[in-house]
């Protein structure tokens, strides 16, 4: 009896803490499909009906179809190259023997634990030399330079697992090392590079700080941003903000409810580093 | 006779000899790219960033060097000190209370999730939903729920009688603060929580089953064992949230503007140093004091994780 209690009991603690982590996002997915009357008059309620005014009206008037495909091409374009990038650096760092190689890989490490953030001015005042400020090749810049250390240790660390032996032979049949890296260790390494994708990915679609730094001209703005633009200019015109949030924060949801495992598996591995 | 024979032979040689060191050569083109974008605009700048705290500005153009001038300003001179050492202790405020919240929260969660309970794919997955937000999204949900007229908040509170607790959560100086660190709290809790769990599933159930013959009741067993044996998951979540708190900048940007309303309550350093590196007129010497800002920020967060890695190295020898 007294477990059964104690059962029941941690089910009700679950529960109660599963409507405090969706309600807030059900109630903006439902707001983003009422009229700006309903949301004032009863904000708690359903909508009356499911219509897609507002979706056509953010998608068309408040730039959001930019701010959505800046958002893609940064993102695919940052993550694409950070991948690339650091993996070709881990293979460099675990395949050969050079002197440096340990001193290298310290370094690399060290941006682990650097808040580039607050490298900001300089990086402005760099952008504003190379004219590159207002541009998506700026963000691409930094996030790339941001992500590289913990991409390297991942790649670093799954490239030791994999067996020497495996390149050596591929080299004795005539391949040379761009061959061996671009035919035997790439395929094998599909869940590090989805751990790193994942977690670049959530961090740079997400990311609101670079594009408010760099970024001047509407069109050129991110999502992050454009919701900054969206609250400035249509504050009071709650419809449009719930499904502005609504829209930002749908792919990732989305991708999440696909490959949820993958997600929480990447974001752990990514914290217990 | 012999002239002719080196001629003849050097190109040959040369090219053997050259050959090997090329291809050599060629090789390092894999660590290339990513050291150039790595020092070019990580380390580069962070260390310019350094350099920049010990120089006076005018704008955007480097003066002449002085010293520590601008960390001494920064820590003695009005009206600097009081909004170093005010956004400080927000900042401490936020650490803790996030910390507290987590603490709590997210391992009970953890505790229950771990034990024999159905739909713990579920569970996890709810919980970690809010993390997938943008912060920026997350604030600026939270400043509609709350919003003291039409916010959802107090319509629900004011529809299970509880109207006497309605509030302006965000628009109060007593409660801005705090509003803001439940928020952070609900956007990290999930994560936070799996944290715990992988801590918790290293454990091996010989141990509880060895402490329930021995008597030991269930609450003992998670001070004694659990707890003890799930420090490093905690270390990390400590150093987590740590960091989170000293780069606290997007939630409260996003809620309260750039110089955390209502009246300063809750400012946070990354809100000044942004201030002091962007908000400034032009011609202004605030770069150099946001430098400064940078420079202290940059030394506790490289500190506290730091000085966690050299511990979690000695953890790993122990188990």
């Amino acid at each position: 009896m007294a477990l059964r209690m104690q059962q029941g009991l941690k089910y009700l603690i679950l529960a109660l803490f599963t409507f405090l982590s969706i309600y807030p996002i059900f109630l903006m997915i439902m707001s983003s499909f009422k009229t700006n009357m309903e949301i004032m008059t009863s904000p708690l309620g359903l909508p009356k009906s499911f219509t897609l005014d507002n979706y056509i009206e953010v998608w068309k008037q408040v730039h959001f179809s930019d701010y959505f495909l800046n958002s893609l091409l940064v993102s695919s374009v940052s993550v694409f190259l950070i991948l690339l990038v650091s993996s070709m650096a881990a293979f460099y760092l675990s395949r050969y023997t050079f002197k440096w190689n340990g001193m290298l890989l310290f370094f690399f490490m060290l941006g682990l634990m650097l808040p580039m953030k607050l490298a900001i001015s300089p990086l402005y005042m760099m952008m504003l030399k190379l004219n590159l400020l207002d541009t998506l090749t700026s963000l691409i810049i930094v996030y790339v330079a941001g992500h590289i250390s913990f991409a390297v240790f991942v790649f670093y660390g799954f490239f030791r697992t994999l067996p020497k032996e495996l390149d050596q032979s591929a080299r004795m049949d005539g391949c040379n090392g761009f061959q061996v890296y671009y035919k035997i260790v790439l395929p094998l390494m599909r869940p590090a590079l989805a751990t790193v994708s994942i977690v670049d990915l959530i961090g740079i679609w997400n990311d609101f700080f670079y594009p408010l730094i760099f970024i001047k001209s509407t069109e050129l703005g991110t999502i992050p941003l454009g919701m900054l633009t969206l609250f400035g200019e249509h504050d009071t015109d709650w419809n449009l903000l719930f499904c502005g949030l609504t829209l930002s924060s749908l792919p990732m949801i989305l991708a999440f409810l696909f490959a949820s495992r993958q997600f929480i598996e990447g974001m752990t591995t990514g914290a217990v580093k | 006779m012999r002239a002719i024979n080196d001629l003849n032979e050097a190109p040959v040689v040369r090219a053997a000899v050259k050959k090997k060191p090329l291809s050599r050569h060629l090789v390092h083109l894999f660590l290339l790219p990513a050291l150039i974008f790595y020092v070019g605009f990580m380390i580069y700048p962070i260390l310019q960033a350094l350099l920049n705290s010990f120089f006076s500005w005018k704008g955007l153009t480097r003066g002449e060097f002085i010293g520590l001038n601008n960390f001494v300003r920064l820590f003695t001179e009005s009206p600097f000190k009081e909004t170093f050492t005010r956004a400080l202790g927000h900042n401490v405020i936020y650490f803790v209370g996030t910390m507290l919240a987590k603490m709590i929260v997210a391992f009970i969660l953890a505790l229950f999730i771990n034990s024999k309970i159905k739909g713990k794919e579920f569970f996890k997955t709810v919980f970690f939903l809010p993390k997938l937000l943008s912060v920026i999204v997350v604030g600026f949900l939270f400043s509609l729920i709350l919003n003291p007229t039409y916010g959802a908040l107090n319509t629900f509170l004011g529809k299970i009688g509880l109207e006497s607790l309605a509030r302006p959560w965000l628009g109060s100086p007593d409660t801005a603060l705090y509003t803001i660190v439940l928020i952070n709290s609900w956007y990290g809790f999930g994560f936070a929580m799996l944290i715990f769990l992988v801590g918790l599933q290293a454990i091996s159930p010989e141990i509880y089953e060895a402490a329930r013959i021995d008597g030991a009741s269930g609450l003992r067993m998670v001070f004694k064992i659990t707890i003890p044996l799930a420090m490093s998951s905690i270390m990390i979540m400590t150093i987590l949230t740590f960091i989170g708190a000293f780069e606290a900048f997007e939630l409260i940007f996003a809620m309260q503007g750039s110089s955390g309303g209502p009246y300063y309550s809750t400012d946070v350093l990354a809100l000044y140093f942004y201030r002091l590196a962007f908000g400034s007129v032009s011609g202004g010497d605030s770069i150099g004091l946001g430098s400064a800002l940078a420079v202290i920020l940059l030394i506790l967060i490289a500190g506290a994780t730091f000085v966690s890695m050299y511990f979690f190295r000695g953890k790993e020898v122990d188990s």
